[in-house]
């Protein structure tokens, strides 16, 4: 057997070397500087993404590939490590919220966080199935640990046993998939095995199931409706934000690697796969929404919102087209700023672990006492419900657009519909803010700099995403199909 | 079949055979005259103390998870000896890369250690 | 299935194993004493082993034997110990309806199955990469440490990431309190 010497490029792995270092540095210097605070160990992550982000920035917009093919960074690849970045960057300023500081005072949150990141990286830049079953399970043990990291909460501990269990069920698929198509095809590239398939009745046979396996494996991870049961329970136990990063760092991720399954077997095997996704999408919406209205909990809320917007972004993906894909991204950077910034609001309401105050009775009269939270929260509301002049209604219509281009009207009336519906349960959150007296003599800890700059940051760019769409889409326009 | 599993048959016979040989032996030739204490089970001469099941402390649980991890990190190193000098003709990334597969490992050992993890408390 | 000439002592052995493995299978999950269960569940790694080895990847057995059969089953052992199971807790079944359900979606699995295998079954064979698993590792190492460093690198973050987790979750006490 002959070998050559590996190809390394590093200029493709900075990004991911830049917060390899800093998550090592944050895991052992709490060890060996007992007095490293938690403010220190903040710093030291919002430096270490940065320098990721400039590196990612650094990076030539035309596809490169290291390590022999098994690392890619198209365009789609660097928008989405953009939207993960983002994602880390505002989970990490809400978790100096002083309420958080109870079992984030140390450095193994941190240092797992930028693990998940490094994950979720990994898995978004490659055709290989190998590194992206190695990055799925990095990020997911890193989410797993993270869930339950509140451990004095029975209800933290049992958020992390169902992530767990039901994670490495799904991972079980992925891996059979995986096997399967690895049989049929002789390659691990996802993207070279769809083209070279003989398409006689057996190779079919096995290809048919193995990415039907792989498909329900990324529906678990990112919370499409027949898969969903475990997220309100995790977001519900896991701390606020843990949710909030797991919620659309996690989501952003396995739609990411969907676009990438979907947007090779479509071309090599007959299988109808817009029937399936419109199922999906619209069972999807509409039970994420349908259970979110009779929530008392705005936590849970907040879950089974999460899971009607994993179907608007079906919506988009069932186009199945370069402005889908486009579509998609904007969607997944728009949702982490609004969705992170709505978590950002609730851990600022919390007095402390054990009283999160997270039901809806609790945000009463919110709007007199804490004037910008309860401002940044009906923006992010509004945000969510899809009205203008906000970033999620541009983000919706994007994605609807995409979709009727291709000809699914009916879908996009159901979605639009979905949206409508929506807007009650997110209303009357909003309702409760302003137009309710508070019950109680409520006293809100001041909102420390870091939760305030989450907040600022993700009011920001909820605005102006919606007001200036073209900052965004300029970024995004480099992603089209076929992808390389 | 390859030939080179024929010593190994070969061993798994005769263990077989002689485990059984000795369990069919004792089976037959021993005197069987049993008594309180004979029947009592054998905790090294002590008088047997309630039930062997007990609960375990749930620290064994973290010792056992880190030797799994460990033993995984191990098998890493059976194809890396092997090609070991084949693949240091060609350069000295055979020796980087497992230094930094090591250096990572490390890492999570110290981490281990100075958290206490190996400590009993 | 490797393309065995015909009926020879490889064809024997292999079904032998799988036999093993299937059956032990079985009888680890119908078994109430959880330790008993364990028991047979250290033969089917062994005969899945063996299964690996007559498929000329004798490399994959051996990892087969000290991974699941040492050291994951150190670790079922242990959580048995530490829950202490004495006897089977029987779970209620939500009525009649659950078993016939349940026995349904089980016979179209298994009929699916079935066809599954017998439409795809001539392409096992013609499956091409079957060989960086054979030899005494040394294919593998090759692969490995050349063109798979990268997922190599990764597994070792995999590994690190679960070290921090175990001690993070089976730590009694929080961190800080060290």
């Amino acid at each position: 057997m002959t070998f050559t010497q590996p190809t390394i490029d590093l200029t493709a792995v900075s990004p991911l070397l830049a917060l390899l270092a800093t998550a090592i540095f944050l895991l052992l210097l709490p060890l060996f500087f007992r007095s490293a605070g938690r403010a220190l160990l903040a710093f030291v992550a919002v430096i270490g993404l940065l320098i990721s982000g400039v590196c990612l920035f650094r990076i030539p917009v035309v596809p490169i590939s290291g390590f022999d093919r098994l690392l890619l960074l198209d365009p789609l690849a660097i928008a989405v490590h953009g939207a993960l970045l983002l994602a880390a960057l505002l989970t990490l300023l809400i978790s100096l919220n002083r309420v958080e500081d109870e079992y984030l005072n140390y450095g193994e949150y941190f240092s797992l966080l930028l693990f998940s990141l490094i994950g979720m990286m990994i898995v978004t830049s490659t055709w290989n199935l190998l590194v992206l079953f190695l990055g799925l399970e990095l990020f997911s043990i890193a989410l797993y640990t993270l869930a339950g990291i509140r451990k004095m909460r029975a209800d933290s501990v049992e958020a992390s046993l169902k992530y767990l269990l039901l994670g490495a069920f799904a991972s079980g698929f992925l891996l059979y998939g995986m096997a399967l198509l690895y049989g049929a095809s002789g390659t691990l590239q996802l993207n070279e095995m769809m083209l070279g398939i003989e398409a006689d009745a057996s190779t079919l046979a096995l290809i048919y199931a193995g990415v039907i396996l792989l498909f329900i494996g990324l529906a678990f991870k990112a919370a499409l409706v027949p898969f969903h049961m475990w997220t309100p329970d995790v977001y519900e136990g896991s701390a606020t934000p843990v949710s909030a990063f797991m919620s659309t760092a996690t989501k952003a991720a396995a739609f990411i690697v969907l676009i990438r399954l979907l947007a090779h077997s479509e071309l090599a095997i007959r299988f109808p796969w817009p029937q399936l996704l419109i199922v999906l999408a619209v069972l999807t919406m509409t039970v994420g929404n349908l259970l979110a209205i009779h929530q008392k909990n705005v936590k849970r809320m907040l879950a089974y919102s999460s899971i009607s917007h994993a179907g608007y972004l079906l919506v988009g993906l069932t186009a199945a087209s370069s402005s889908g894909d486009q579509a998609v991204l904007f969607y997944l950077f728009v949702y982490t700023a609004m969705n992170i910034g709505a978590f950002g609001v609730l851990s600022h309401m919390g007095v402390s672990n054990a009283d999160e105050r997270v039901d809806f009775e609790s945000y009463r009269g919110m709007g007199y006492r804490s004037p910008f939270a309860a401002l940044c929260l009906a923006v992010f509301m509004f945000s969510l419900s899809g009205l203008p002049p906000f970033s999620g209604f541009i983000g919706k219509l994007y994605l609807f657009s995409a979709a009727v281009e291709k000809g699914y009207v009916a879908l996009v009336v159901i979605a639009v519909l979905n949206s409508v519906a929506s807007v009650y349960y997110y209303m009357r959150l909003v309702v409760n803010l302003y137009m309710r007296d508070p019950a109680e003599e409520l006293s809100l800890p001041r909102a420390n700099a870091g939760l305030k700059a989450a907040l600022f940051i993700a009011l920001l760019l909820t605005v102006l995403w919606g007001i200036y769409p073209s900052l965004l889409t300029d970024l995004l326009a480099g992603i089209s199909r076929p992808l390389p | 079949m390859p030939l080179e599993i024929i010593p190994i048959l070969a061993l798994l016979l005769v263990v077989l055979g002689v485990v059984g040989a000795i369990y069919l032996l004792t089976y037959l030739l021993g005197p069987r005259r049993p008594g309180d204490v004979k029947l009592s089970p054998y905790e090294s001469g002590k008088e047997p103390i309630g039930d062997a099941r007990i609960r375990f402390p749930i620290r064994f649980y973290l010792i056992a998870m880190l030797f799994v991890l460990f033993d995984i990190e191990l098998v890493f190193f059976y194809p890396w000896a092997v090609v070991y000098r084949k693949l240091l003709s060609a350069g000295s990334f055979i020796l980087i890369e497992m230094v930094i597969f090591i250096a990572l490992l490390l890492i999570g050992y110290v981490y281990a250690w100075k958290r206490g993890a190996l400590q009993w408390d | 299935m490797p393309a065995f000439e015909g009926i020879n002592m490889s064809w024997f052995f292999f079904i032998l194993f799988a036999a093993l493995a299937v059956g032990s299978a079985i009888a680890m999950i119908s078994q109430k004493n959880p330790v008993y269960s364990a028991v047979f569940l250290i033969i089917t790694f062994f005969a899945v082993a063996g299964c690996y080895y007559l498929l000329q990847a004798p490399f994959l057995s051996i990892v087969q034997i000290i991974v699941y059969a040492g050291a994951i089953m150190v670790l079922f052992l242990f959580v048995i110990m530490l829950l202490n199971l004495r006897k089977e807790i029987r779970l209620p079944l939500h009525g009649p309806w659950q078993v016939a359900f349940a026995a349904l979606f089980a016979a179209i699995l298994l009929l699916q199955l079935v066809m599954f295998i017998l439409a795809a079954v001539p392409t096992f064979h013609s499956a091409p990469g079957h060989g960086a698993l054979s030899g005494g590792g040394e294919p593998l190492g090759l692969l490995l440490f050349t063109k798979y460093i990268y997922p190599f690198e990764i597994a070792s973050l995999v590994l690190l990431v679960a070290i921090i987790g175990a001690v993070v979750l089976g730590r009694k006490k929080l961190p800080k309190e060290f």
